[in-house]
């Protein structure tokens, strides 16, 4: 129903190469999360697919049908933006059926669709309002719905999240995983926020300078990440990354070890630190350490004191520890 | 709810310059309208005084509508200053949508092109514009007017309507291309709708000079058929006598439409900012 295809894309605009040749493929009802810092070329990457930005290069492929020459429309797309992109002067039922109407669905049909999507989404109450009458969290919902209304292939999302506040931020996720589970479409998602990838994908896709760095569960880029850049974007607090020859170590240029992975003793450690800063957040407590070799990030579950300028010994869990080549690649223990 | 800071002495003194500028701005408009309802003689006598009962007079209203072709100078005027409104509107927001939307080699270059009649005055190629009307045989036509007066209005609104357009949120567009909305639907129905407020500003930008104008009607349109309100009322400006009392009358008559005009454009203008267009 909603398979994608994507081979060697590349993209330039001028002289700069935004895209410098992306492969993936994302099976049909996937949840597929594009993440990266910003600048990394994920909504571009996104806009190639949704056909609003040409490929310099490559094809798309969805559902096996090559598309690079499809207009937006045509391609069985729908596609959510970060500034829910209404139409200021059509209600919220026009908003929802214009993208029908203009591929010239019968009357009725729309209006069935744009019941099931309302009902779904809750928007029952304000289907003859305007956007500006709504609130921020309603004003995605409509977004979502005008998606769902299209009945698409794949649905995608820009940063939906990013202008709705933080309680907001969680409902309207849990929303969108529920959608998923309900609709069983072939999601694609971009965000600057792991945790939403985190806690959304069947897949996420790191990408960093145009280039994907890592394809993989959630989990696997938490257990398994096979760059330094991976390491250091999933997870936070971020991921300790020591210079291996501050420690002493030889056959690797980092030492990666994540702060929930460390444990510390007021007597007796590996390494001895001075605390410079303890954050408190009721479940976690956050320790930053000043150690021989630079900071260093511990994370306690729990409650914990701790008086700062204390002297306190770090000791990583020997499983795990990442040790990274000089290209930034981990390296397997053999 | 007032500003903290707003004393009444400041509030006084802020009103006080403002009601000053605009009595000096009125004063003459006041001048014109008094004195087109007061007999010749009294026009020379005491011309800052109000029409009294002894003194008010029509004679200058009598003496333009008596003359019959005032209605069509009116009419002239407004097909002139209309059609050219329309025309500006819509081409200077296709060049500027243009401008604004896509990315094409030389984008940059055409639009300091297009702007570039906001520094050179269109009066400077009126030997070149005459010839060229008289080649196309379009001297002493409404048409030759509308023609001029698009071109010089163009630049203005290519420049303000390009600001303004990339003001119009991207995703918004690019919404419209995934629900399958044309480029030309995404103009008329989205984009035009959100810059009204800069359309109103400038039709009133490119109405007020096109009204007034006297040097085109005058080159390239002088016949009676084809004349103007601004140029009719020359008629009774002599070199040795001028009807004052028509002359008064023609202006002030002219002023009406013209305020008209402007009062529709400026509740656009109002209305299109309070709507709380999202973004």
């Amino acid at each position: 129903m909603g398979s994608l295809k994507i081979e060697n894309i590349r993209k330039s605009f001028g002289q700069v190469d935004v895209l410098k040749g992306i492969d993936l493929e994302v099976k049909d009802g996937e949840f597929v999360i594009f993440v990266g810092p910003s600048g990394c070329g994920k909504s571009t990457l996104l806009r190639v697919i949704a056909g609003l930005e040409d490929a310099t290069s490559g094809d798309i492929l969805i559902d096996g049908k090559k598309v690079n020459n499809t207009p937006p429309a045509k391609r069985g797309i729908a596609m959510v933006f970060q500034t829910y992109a209404l139409y200021p002067h059509l209600s919220v039922r026009d908003n929802m059926g214009l993208g029908l109407k203009q591929a010239g669905k019968p009357a009725e049909e729309i209006k069935e669709r744009i019941g099931i999507a309302s009902s779904m989404l809750s928007l029952d109450d304000y289907l003859e309002r305007r956007p500006a009458e709504l609130s921020g969290g309603q004003r995605q919902r409509v977004a979502i719905g005008r998606a769902i209304v299209r009945e698409p292939q794949l649905f995608l999302f820009d940063e939906p999240l990013s202008n709705l506040d933080a309680a907001l931020r969680v409902n309207t996720r849990i929303e969108i995983a529920r959608l998923h589970r309900q609709l069983k479409a072939t999601m694609i998602y971009v965000t600057h926020d792991q945790v939403e990838a985190m806690t959304l994908a069947d897949k996420i896709v790191v990408l960093n300078k145009g280039r994907i760095e890592q394809v993989g569960s959630p989990m696997e880029l938490y257990n398994a990440p096979q760059t330094v850049f991976v390491a250091g974007f999933i997870g936070s607090p971020q991921m300790n990354l020591i210079d291996a020859t501050k420690l002493g170590l030889s056959g690797a240029k980092t030492i990666g070890i994540r702060p929930e992975h460390i444990q510390v003793s007021k007597t007796s450690g590996e390494w001895k630190g001075a605390v410079i800063h303890v954050e408190h957040l009721g479940a976690d407590t956050i320790i930053y350490l000043q150690t021989d070799f630079g900071p260093l990030t511990v994370r306690l579950f729990g409650e914990h004191r701790f008086d700062v300028d204390g002297v306190l010994y770090a000791t990583p869990d020997a499983g795990r520890i990442y040790r990274f080549d000089n290209e930034d690649q981990v390296i397997k223990d053999g | 709810m007032a500003k903290p800071t707003a004393s009444p002495v400041r509030t006084g003194i802020v009103h006080l310059a403002l009601i000053i500028y605009t009595l000096i701005a009125l004063f003459p408009v006041f001048l014109t309208v008094i004195n087109s309802f007061k007999d010749r003689a009294s026009i020379f006598r005491d011309p800052l005084g109000l029409p009294t009962p002894s003194t008010f007079s029509l004679i200058g209203y009598q003496t333009v509508l008596g003359q019959g072709d005032f209605v069509l100078y009116f009419q002239n005027s407004f097909i002139v200053t209309g059609v050219s409104i329309f025309f500006v509107l819509l081409f200077g927001a296709m060049a500027a949508f243009a401008l604004s939307e896509y990315r094409f080699r030389g984008n940059t270059l055409m639009g300091l092109y297009l702007a570039l009649g906001i520094m050179i005055p269109i009066r400077l190629g009126t030997v070149a514009i005459l010839q060229g009307m008289v080649a196309a045989g379009l001297v002493n036509t409404l048409t030759a007017l509308i023609l001029v007066y698009t071109a010089q209005g163009l630049p203005l609104a290519v420049f303000i309507l390009t600001e303004f357009m990339q003001t119009v949120s991207d995703d918004l567009k690019n919404a419209g291309r995934i629900d399958g909305l044309s480029e030309y639907s995404i103009f008329f129905r989205l984009v035009l709708p959100l810059v009204r407020p800069a359309m109103a500003t400038v039709a009133v930008f490119t109405m007020i000079p096109i009204w007034n104008d006297l040097w085109f009607p005058l080159i390239l349109a002088p016949s009676d058929a084809t004349k103007t309100v601004t140029l009719g009322s020359q008629v009774f400006i002599g070199q040795f006598v001028t009807n004052w009392n028509a002359v008064l009358a023609a202006l002030t008559l002219a002023i009406v439409p013209v305020l008209v005009l402007y009062l529709i454009f400026s509740r656009q203008l109002i209305r299109g900012i309070t709507s709380g267009a999202v973004k």
